[in-house]
């Protein structure tokens, strides 16, 4: 097992003169599955996209190690999976031709046999040659979750992981949430208690909320 | 490598969108045309038709090269790249489609120059070829990294033409000057300062870029 660990230090976003959480200290390590919780606006998307080096803190420093060894935040990319309601994939091409590309820019060989079984997994293989633009918002959650795990990541985080999906996809997701918690970091950030009831440790932004 | 796969991507893109190409190739035809019809049948002197070539090129530039930030960003698609790769791969993809983009765009819009405008005839085509080669990198590097800078803006198509002005200005103005040298046959020797000039502008604005991107992505 690959021991991924992210530890936040005193972790404070602000917009502009808003608050959006202080000081938050915690860490994160492999084979568990954490939950990012609090209500609508919270901020558990803004933690999890500081988290996942898509945004920057106001203040405080966010530390990732692999196997003890230090990463730096610009290579962070090519050791996570990510999906959000937020994510947009490119809807002028086929759901095989958006892995390809992503394979292409990663900089990875295109392991086509994987492509397939995440496409069967995803019960997306039928409609792998349409274009994304014609795809359910369904679909397209679904796509996220191939593009997410394409490159094998060793933490993946999940921002509103079961949004648009029906039962059959939800449990694809529960599945998936519980098989990578057991070698893998995973991060989710929801309202949904069902996706939270999967969590073994969790964060609520709310606590961070005051001037301390 | 991993730019040619942003590149690649880019490219196929554009070829089933049109995002770029359609502007550039109605800009480019509009802008002709008007010139065209505004001159009649007066002969213009070679050195104003060269400042009118480059005046096409700087406009079409603006009217077509913003697109490979600012139409990721309109389709939501920024945050997708954040995670396939690092800064300096993202903008040395972009800045390999912009530069393939204002090749072929500068070379329809000189073969229709050449052809359309009488007396526009170039003495040293070797000065020529240098401009064009070291301007079409200059241009592209530029508008390359104004793109990404306007891609956040609200008021992106008023702020790309305000931040080019200055930016591109120096360039086009060399330009200007060493296609008139190439006209009226001046040695490369003659023009050497000149060209010196615009490589030098190049390097700057490849350096700067390169450097200045990682924190246009990074917020």
């Amino acid at each position: 097992m690959n021991n991924f660990k992210v530890e936040l230090n005193q972790v404070t976003k602000y917009f502009g003169r808003l608050l959006v959480f202080k000081d938050i200290n915690y860490s994160f390590a492999s084979g568990t599955v954490n939950g990012i919780t609090g209500r609508n606006g919270s901020g558990k998307s803004t933690l999890i996209k500081i988290i996942s080096g898509l945004n920057s803190a106001s203040k405080g420093k966010i530390e990732y190690t692999s196997n003890s060894l230090q990463i730096e935040s610009e290579n962070l990319f090519s050791h996570i999976g990510f999906v959000a309601p937020y994510l947009i994939l490119y809807g002028e091409f086929s759901a095989i031709e958006n892995l390809q590309y992503f394979a292409k820019i990663r900089g990875i060989e295109f392991d086509n046999d994987r492509a397939k079984y995440l496409l069967d997994e995803f019960n997306l293989y039928k409609r792998r040659n349409d274009l994304l633009k014609g795809f359910s918002s369904g679909m397209l959650q679904r796509m996220k979750f191939i593009f997410a795990l394409q490159h094998e990541p060793e933490i993946l985080f999940l921002d509103e992981p079961t949004s648009n999906l029906d039962s059959a996809g939800k449990d694809k997701v529960y599945e998936i949430i519980e098989t990578s918690g057991k070698d893998k970091l995973v991060i989710v950030a929801s309202n949904d208690q069902t996706d939270l009831d999967l969590c073994s440790n969790y964060l609520n932004v709310e606590q961070y909320k005051s001037m301390k | 490598m991993k730019s040619i796969g942003v590149f690649k991507k880019d490219w196929a893109s554009e070829l089933r969108t049109r995002y770029a190409i359609n502007a550039l190739a109605m800009f480019i035809l509009v802008t002709i045309s008007v010139i065209l019809f505004s001159v009649g049948q007066e002969v213009l002197s070679p050195e104003l038709t060269g400042g009118l070539l480059w005046v096409v090129i700087f406009f079409s530039a603006m009217s077509g090269l913003a697109r490979g930030f600012v139409s990721e960003e309109e389709r939501g698609t920024t945050l997708t790249l954040h995670l396939l790769a690092k800064p300096f791969t993202i903008f040395a993809g972009k800045f390999l489609f912009n530069l393939i983009l204002v090749f072929l765009m500068n070379i329809v819009i000189l073969i229709l120059f050449l052809g359309l405008f009488n007396g526009f005839a170039i003495e040293n085509w070797a000065i020529m070829s240098l401009a064009f080669l070291f301007g079409n990198v200059g241009i592209a590097v530029s508008s390359t990294i104004i793109a990404a800078i306007i891609s956040k803006a609200n008021t992106k198509g008023t702020l790309y033409p305000v931040l080019s002005f200055p930016i591109l200005l120096p360039l086009i103005l060399i330009l200007i000057e060493l296609t008139n040298y190439a006209i009226v046959g001046m040695t490369i020797s003659e023009a050497f300062v000149d060209l010196a000039i615009l490589i030098i502008y190049d390097i700057i604005m490849i350096t700067a870029s390169f450097m200045l991107f990682d924190f246009i992505w990074n917020e």
